[in-house]
């Protein structure tokens, strides 16, 4: 390949301007040569014979007339096995490495390979000499962790291949030969088990995008039976600070009924990185009992490194998250935060003095914002097989304000929407989702008409609620002061979920269809209550016999003795079943 | 190899353009005016027109005037001598002493590598209860005290500079009345902290370039001790002076304003700061606790809020108390599971309790009538705002503990605190 070169003309911030003579492609990656070191940058724009640049590095230091090398590729990931574990920065740099080149801190321009390449793999080949075989097919299968890691023909082979060699069952790291192609004019295409994919482009090596239609559980109850998320779908989280955004993406991340969990943080506290790195490895994933660890990717690009890669980060993670999806696995791919991601456009857009939308975001947020949500999807393979990205991204609106153009973007194009509220986080209601204004186009766990009901309740008791603020206690009857007590215990045994205790926050599907039966037929019976004080006070009970009850596990002796308690507080409490309630719960057997 | 130029093209508030080549992003310069030597720095470079932003101002800068380039980046002397000094902006001595010039080290370096970072799991005592009690401070924490104009948040941080468990204290001050600096450096030596506190200040009447410097100075001496198996405290007033100079700046240099006139950067910039918090793996630790005044109590200002969203929670200054309401420190569950055992559930019920005593206030306020119980909170309410919530209150951990049961103990029985009767039993104070 031919050097192509170019020269320094103007350095502002992370924006540098070079000059250059051969061909230059956009969004090309390309090296300024700083003393010793070689900072990575990408094109963002071409004007004449001007190239300006976001260099992701700190730019002291630059000046004009420096070398600038383009090497004719975009930003790429490594795709191959052993990315399961590893500890990203924004560009696939895997972080232990270079803590091992350069100690404490991130010194710029190092940079590592993405895959150990040392690391032998037990390749099995499942293609035969003569196959007929294009992108996206795979020709062997290595073991990685709990999974088949499938070796792909390269995403970028755009032809139609047959295979003329390929390596017998053995070890063989990531950059061996394990296969030769030829493609249609005679040519010879020699692969390894690893390539390189531009992250900013989706991968679409399949047969056909599907409909999202399979519930993901997240084994927290608020979303799985009231604002679900589907595999294969999207949905955001905004919410104020300290409204525990990050806490209900980590728990996601634990319990989350999928094969692999891909963690974007993107321009967020260090220490939070550091708490699920030093938490993961300790824990066991419920489905294959092994490390949670050996299914997660972190991607961290913390909110002191350098902006320019912050916008990468996602980029990169959702490739991977595509990467395994091609697998016929269910991915979980987590954003925290994507209003970090598009504060990072908007700097960006600032140095090129384009001009600027609302609150001096660029005028293309939407569609990017809109094109980064359309990467999720469930997909049938080439294979027949299925596999989902499904992605959750956390927003943290200005000022808590959801009307803001991050936020607003974002709801346009997501499935499902859990807004937090700062009135309930400040009560200590976790997870804060309000369910007053979240939403979900998906379908819940639990039977709908069921979800319904509650949410009813819900309703109803906080209209009445906002009415006694108004006329007190007194001025309400005692049906009115049921259903607002109703709703009050609903609340806080049901929507309200500890994720901090093991049992708690790990809530099945079974059992939250057992429990919302439980609901229905005790929140659907009037009971002989004499005064106001009588109700506040069973519904205090009843409502501290539930929450003992979510504490046991499901299905043990403990959990039916816990039920005979509300049941025999129920008798205590002359509760009777409401038509409505009895045909609910008939239609649902 | 320094190169002199004497060509000015431009002066903009303190913002000057020079001609010149071979200059590197983000250099130093030197600039003699009639009025003396200023430092300068190199913010944007096109072409041969090189920008700098002037420390000492734009005022009297003449277009004949001589600008040296030194070759290099902002640096800082460190080393042990630093202890007990006070500097400005340009890191000239702002004391008696000699300026400092040996082992310059680079301001504003790189992140650190989060795998090289571990979990915050030490408790930094300071002795004011509403910190160690309700919302524990942690070592390598970041948090942000918010306060309004005229509350005492500069007499706070010196309680805690004096206090707190850290070896040494380097104090930031951006924006300083001269009064509060001269308060700080009282209160410091009479203390006798001085001897372990290094400070970097800038007062209001100082030139605004170097108001921006004051944080990276101070975090980069606090990290290079911190590297030197130290536990750092820093402590930073007021991050919003900090902000509302690169706001000056961004607009002097026509860069399009975001949110409020605030440059869009604001959060990369604040956070590239209070990410400086560490605890290093293997060595010592940042800890840092910054004012951030509200202008009009606003929270959700731009410079609060994205505040907010950078650190570890948040201290509220209002009305001359730590408000237990809206104060939160998000790592205190890491470390006080460890100090003793009641500490969590005291925490828990004394709030709560706290929080049904602020509704009785607003009922009686509204002229309801009140019952036994109403009267037992208001007592307690009371009790609790002066033996505890009051900032010169100075107990340790366990005497705040004691306090606290004593307090409870003198308002209601056993059964109406909603503890557990097994540690009631242990902790209630015999009468």
């Amino acid at each position: 390949m031919t050097a192509n070169k170019g020269k320094v003309v103007s350095i502002n911030g992370n924006l540098v301007s070079v000059r250059f003579e051969n061909n230059v492609s956009m969004n090309e990656i390309c090296y300024v040569n700083v003393d010793d070191t070689k900072l990575k940058s990408e094109v963002i724009r071409i004007r004449g014979n001007i190239a300006q640049i976001q260099v992701y590095e700190m730019t002291g230091g630059i000046k004009c007339g420096d070398e600038v090398d383009f090497t004719g590729e975009m930003l790429s990931a490594q795709l191959g096995p052993g990315l399961l574990g590893q500890i990203y920065d924004g560009l696939q740099n895997p972080l232990p490495v270079l803590a091992e080149q350069a100690g404490w801190f991130l010194e710029r321009g190092n940079y590592a390979y993405g895959l150990d390449s040392e690391k032998k793999w037990e390749f099995t080949p499942t293609a035969k000499v003569g196959d007929i075989l294009r992108a996206g097919e795979y020709i062997g299968t290595v073991p990685e962790g709990p999974f088949t890691h499938k070796i792909f023909i390269p995403f970028n082979l755009l032809g139609i291949y047959t295979l003329k060699s390929v390596a017998e069952k053995g070890e063989y790291t990531v950059n061996e030969e394990i296969a030769v192609l030829t493609d249609e004019r005679g040519r010879d295409i020699s692969v390894s088990m690893s390539f390189k994919w531009p992250v900013k482009r989706a991968i679409k090596c399949y047969s056909e995008r599907l409909a999202p239609v399979e519930t993901m559980e997240t084994k927290v109850r608020l979303i799985d039976s009231f604002f679900p998320v589907a595999k294969g779908g999207t949905y955001c989280t905004p919410g104020p600070f300290g409204a525990g955004k990050t806490v209900l993406q980590h728990t996601t991340s634990k319990y989350a009924d999928v094969d692999i969990v891909i963690i974007a943080a993107c321009g967020e506290r260090a220490g939070e990185v550091v708490e699920t790195l030093t938490e993961f490895p300790e824990l066991t994933d419920p489905k294959t009992g092994r490390s949670l660890m050996e299914r997660t990717i972190i991607v961290c690009n913390t909110s002191s490194m350098p902006v320019a890669s912050r916008e990468a980060s996602v980029y990169t993670a959702v490739t991977l998250a595509e990467y395994y999806r091609q697998m016929g696995l269910n991915v979980l791919m987590l954003a925290d935060s994507t209003s970090r991601w598009a504060q990072a456009m908007r700097e960006m857009s600032g140095r090129l003095e384009e001009i600027p939308g609302e609150e001096a975001f660029p005028a293309y947020l939407e569609s990017y914002i809109a094109a980064f949500y359309e990467r999720a999807g469930c997909v049938l393979l080439p294979d027949g097989s299925k596999g989902s990205v499904t992605i959750g991204g956390t927003v943290s609106p200005a000022g808590g304000n959801f009307e803001e153009p991050v936020t607003q973007a974002t709801l346009k194009v997501v499935g499902a929407f859990h807004g937090l509220s700062r009135e309930r986080s400040d009560a200590r209601k976790y997870p804060a989702i309000d369910p007053l204004i979240s939403w979900s186009k998906y379908k819940p766990v639990t039977d709908p008409a069921k979800s319904g009901f509650c949410k009813n309740i819900l309703l109803h008791g906080d209209e009445i609620g906002s009415m006694m603020k108004v006329v007190g206690e007194e001025g309400t009857s005692i049906e009115d002061y049921t259903i607002y007590l109703k709703a009050e215990m609903l609340d806080a045994v049901y929507l309200q979920q500890n994720s901090f205790d093991s049992v708690e926050a790990n809530c099945t599907k079974e059992r939250q269809r057992y429990v919302t039966d439980k609901l229905v037929y005790i929140l659907g019976s009037e009971y002989a209550l004499d005064s106001k004080d009588d109700a506040r006070s069973f519904f205090n009970r009843m409502r501290q016999k539930f929450i003992d009850w979510n504490y046991t596990e499901f299905d043990s002796e403990a959990f039916a003795g816990a039920e005979a308690e509300i049941d025999t507080m129920y008798a205590d409490g002359q509760g009777k079943l409401s038509r409505e309630a009895e045909l609910l719960l008939k239609g649902g057997e | 190899m320094n190169k002199v130029f004497n060509k000015i093209e431009s002066i903009t508030g303190n913002v000057i353009t020079v001609k010149a080549q071979g200059v590197r992003y983000n250099e130093l310069a030197q600039i003699n005016t009639r009025f003396g030597k200023s430092l300068a720095q190199v913010n944007k470079i096109d072409g041969d027109v090189v920008s700098l932003q002037v420390f000492a101002g734009g005022q009297g800068i003449s277009t004949g005037d001589e600008v040296r380039f030194l070759g290099h980046d902002m640096r800082v002397s460190f080393s042990d001598d630093l202890l007990g000094r006070i500097f400005n902006g340009s890191g000239e001595p702002r004391d008696k002493g000699p300026a400092l010039t040996d082992n310059m080290k680079p301001i504003g370096g790189p992140s650190v590598n989060p795998t090289k970072r571990i979990l915050a799991n030490r408790m930094m005592r300071t002795n004011i209860p509403m910190i160690d009690m309700f919302n524990t401070l942690v070592v390598s924490q970041k948090l942000p005290i918010f306060s309004i104009s005229g509350e005492p948040y500069n007499q706070l941080l010196a309680r805690i500079a004096l206090q707190a468990e850290a070896d040494v204290i380097v104090l930031g001050g951006m924006g300083l009345k001269y009064d509060d600096f001269l308060f700080f450096k009282e209160e410091l030596s009479n203390g006798g902290a001085l001897s372990k506190t290094v400070m970097f200040v800038h007062t209001a009447s100082d030139p605004t370039v170097e108001c921006m410097m004051i944080p990276d100075m101070a975090l980069a001496v606090a990290e290079q001790f911190a590297l030197q198996d130290k536990d750092v405290l820093v402590l930073l007033t007021d991050m919003t002076n900090f902000a509302d100079a690169m706001k000056e700046i961004a607009i002097t240099q026509e860069q399009v304003p975001s949110n409020r006139g605030y440059p869009g950067d604001l959060y990369s910039q604040l956070a590239s700061r209070y990410e400086k918090a560490v605890d290093f793996d293997s060595s010592g630790s940042v800890t840092v606790l910054a004012v951030t005044t509200m202008p009009g109590d606003d929270v959700t200002h731009p410079v609060p809020d994205n505040t907010g969203y950078i650190t570890e929670g948040q201290y509220y200054l209002k009305g001359g108390r730590i408000e237990p309401f809206g104060s939160l420190s998000r790592l205190k569950q890491n470390v006080n599971g460890k100090t003793r055992k009641d500490h969590r559930i005291l925490m828990d019920s004394m709030i709560r309790l706290y929080s049904s005593y602020k509704e009785t206030l607003e009922k009686k306020n509204m002229g309801f009538s009140m019952n036994r119980w109403d009267e037992k909170l208001l007592k307690y309410g009371q009790l609790f705002e002066n033996k505890l919530m009051d900032l010169s209150v100075n107990l340790t951990l366990e005497e705040s503990l004691d306090l606290g049961w004593q307090i409870l103990a003198d308002c209601f029985q056993k059964d109406e605190t909603g503890i557990k009767s097994d540690l009631t039993d242990e902790f209630w104070p015999v009468k």
